[in-house]
């Protein structure tokens, strides 16, 4: 179906306010402050954050939501950037990985996937410690089977997964003590 | 990918009013399905019409035993939801079975219904296809066909329906709660909800442009309370159904009383195995009576050389499911 349909009609546009398809203003609350940018609707969330606002952190792997690199949270949960359109985010708390570290000091995630050598190229990291803080909080790391299910959506190609899920393990287990 | 525009709509009547009134536009949930295809050129809507913000991501029971779960509940909650596990295993499994949490956070109830299938033809722009351009014709008949459907197929289009949700959903008889242009209101029952390609096969869903769910209501089933959903797939986690499994089954002195079966992965929509029912209820619950059952079912299989496998992943998928109700151990 290529149905091209007029613009909506006068009755819609007076309940509903359309915006686009050229470039508007929106104001998004990434990692805690509040950023303009204009951008066109189709724009998705991973595209503003990487070329409008430089936080490249979250990684484009797909762009169809078969990878996981580009995990962010909205709110409180953890989400694809790449399948998230920029403009639904607007009064929503974005959390990039660089919005992690809190006054100069790296997450517990971060540092402790550094200590396990959880990486070789790295690419997938910003979206696997993403996934893995929220894993947490959402209570599904209780054994390695869990972890292994509950991280699926992040996929390494470099299989650092004996040592993501060590990096989990050992934030977990710091937490319960 | 294509322009479009964004308006965020505050209650169903503007929503669904300013998506009827154009061909060109589209309703916005979760956009797990919408983005990604609006990306590969698949859908062309111009305008999209979020409806994130519309008060209907709630989960109530209702006064006569049935559960009524709002259209925009995200995968995520559903699953998680108490009354859902306790009342519906078979629910909750095959939600967690599903895509992964990212996407079980971002997708609604609603929106799987309406997800679009996962046939690599369809979801290319440049190939034919009956689906997505009727008359076009349908390559995968002839062509790579290892993951397409073997029951409902037409030789218009062989398309697996790809959710694991609505196997279970179809095992329990729901029904599909919409609302239409004029706030008319409709329930659907399940099996009229998702039509056989025939020689439509663009043609998936009986409704109306711009109608939106609203609801699902799952009915009381007390047999699902037992039930499972058994999904096999090519890798452990993160990928669609090559055979699954939605079963409930109560026993009664080693006799079937009661039983519920659905399969996905295998079929062109969510498929009831009815005759499979049919023949359990009142046989002794046993190993060669599954099997039977299970061949029933099966005898209107009309696989490709490629997919012809999926006639015995299914027929084993079906008695292990019951099998294992059966051994009293519901996954
Ligand atoms: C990588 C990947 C893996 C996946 N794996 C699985 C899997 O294993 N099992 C599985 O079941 N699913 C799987 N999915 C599919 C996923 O579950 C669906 O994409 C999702 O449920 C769609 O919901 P949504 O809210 O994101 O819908 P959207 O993408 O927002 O909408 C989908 C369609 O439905 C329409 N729509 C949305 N809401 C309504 C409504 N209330 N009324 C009427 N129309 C509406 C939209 O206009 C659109 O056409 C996977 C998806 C991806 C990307
Ligand atoms: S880039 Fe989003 S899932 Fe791969
Ligand atoms: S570290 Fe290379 S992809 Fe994961």
């Amino acid at each position: 179906m290529s149905a091209q349909g007029p613009a909506l009609g006068e009755r819609q546009r007076a309940a509903i306010e359309e915006r686009g398809p050229g470039p508007v203003g929106v104001t998004l609350s990434v990692n805690g402050e509040e950023r303009s940018l204009e951008i066109e609707p189709r724009v998705s969330l991973l595209d503003a954050l990487r070329e409008h606002l430089e936080l490249t952190g979250a990684k484009k792997g797909c762009d169809q939501g078969t990878c996981g690199a580009c995990t962010v949270r909205v709110d409180d949960r953890r989400v694809l950037a790449c399948l998230t359109l920029a403009m639904t985010c607007e009064g929503r708390e974005v959390t990039t990985v660089e919005g992690l570290a809190e006054h100069g000091e790296l997450h517990a995630m971060q540092r402790a996937f550094i200590a396990e050598d959880a990486f070789q190229c790295g690419y997938c990291t910003p979206g696997q410690i993403m996934s893995a803080v929220a894993l947490l909080e959402e209570g599904h790391a209780g054994d390695d089977a869990e972890i292994k299910e509950w991280m699926s959506g992040n996929l390494c190609r470099c299989a650092a997964y004996p040592h993501i899920r060590a990096a989990i393990r050992s934030v977990r287990d710091g937490q319960r003590r | 990918m294509r322009p479009i525009t964004y308006a965020r709509a505050a209650d169903a009547a503007t929503a669904i009013a300013a998506v009827s009134a154009d061909p060109g536009s589209a309703f916005l949930a979760g956009g797990t399905t919408e983005v990604d295809l609006l990306r590969q050129n698949v859908l062309t809507p111009r305008h999209l019409i979020d409806i994130n913000d519309l008060p209907l991501n709630s989960i109530e029971p209702q006064p006569d035993g049935a559960l009524r779960i709002g259209a925009l509940a995200r995968m995520s909650d559903v699953a998680a939801d108490p009354l859902v596990r306790e009342r519906y295993p078979m629910i909750a499994q095959a939600l967690e079975l599903g895509a992964s949490a990212q996407l079980r956070h971002m997708a609604s109830m609603g929106g799987n219904m309406m997800q679009r299938v996962r046939c690599s033809y369809f979801r290319d722009a440049e190939s034919p296809c009956n689906k997505r351009e009727p008359g076009t014709g349908c390559p995968a008949i002839e062509g790579v066909s290892r993951g397409h459907a073997v029951l409902g197929v037409s030789e218009h289009c062989v398309a697996t329906h790809p959710s694991d949700v609505a196997v279970a959903l179809a095992a329990l008889q729901a029904r599909v709660h919409t609302q239409g242009p004029g706030e008319e209101t409709h329930a659907y029952a399940f099996d009229d909800f998702f039509l056989l390609p025939g020689s439509t096969p663009d043609r998936e869903h009986p409704l109306a442009h711009g109608e939106l769910i609203t609801a699902i209501e799952v009915p009381a089933v007390p047999v699902a309370r037992r039930s499972l959903y058994l999904k096999v797939r090519d890798r452990e986690s993160y990928e669609f159904a090559l055979v699954s499994v939605a079963a409930a089954l109560s026993l009664v002195d080693g006799t079937i009383a009661d039983v519920r079966l659905a399969l996905g992965g295998v079929a062109t929509r969510p498929w009831r195995a009815m005759h499979a029912e049919d023949f359990l209820i009142g046989a002794v619950a046993q190993r060669a009576n599954f099997e039977q059952a299970a061949r029933v079912e099966l005898s209107t299989a009309r696989p490709t050389p490629m997919n012809a496998f999926k006639v015995e992943l299914a027929q084993r998928a079906m008695v292990r499911a019951l099998e294992t109700l059966a051994n009293g151990s519901p996954a």
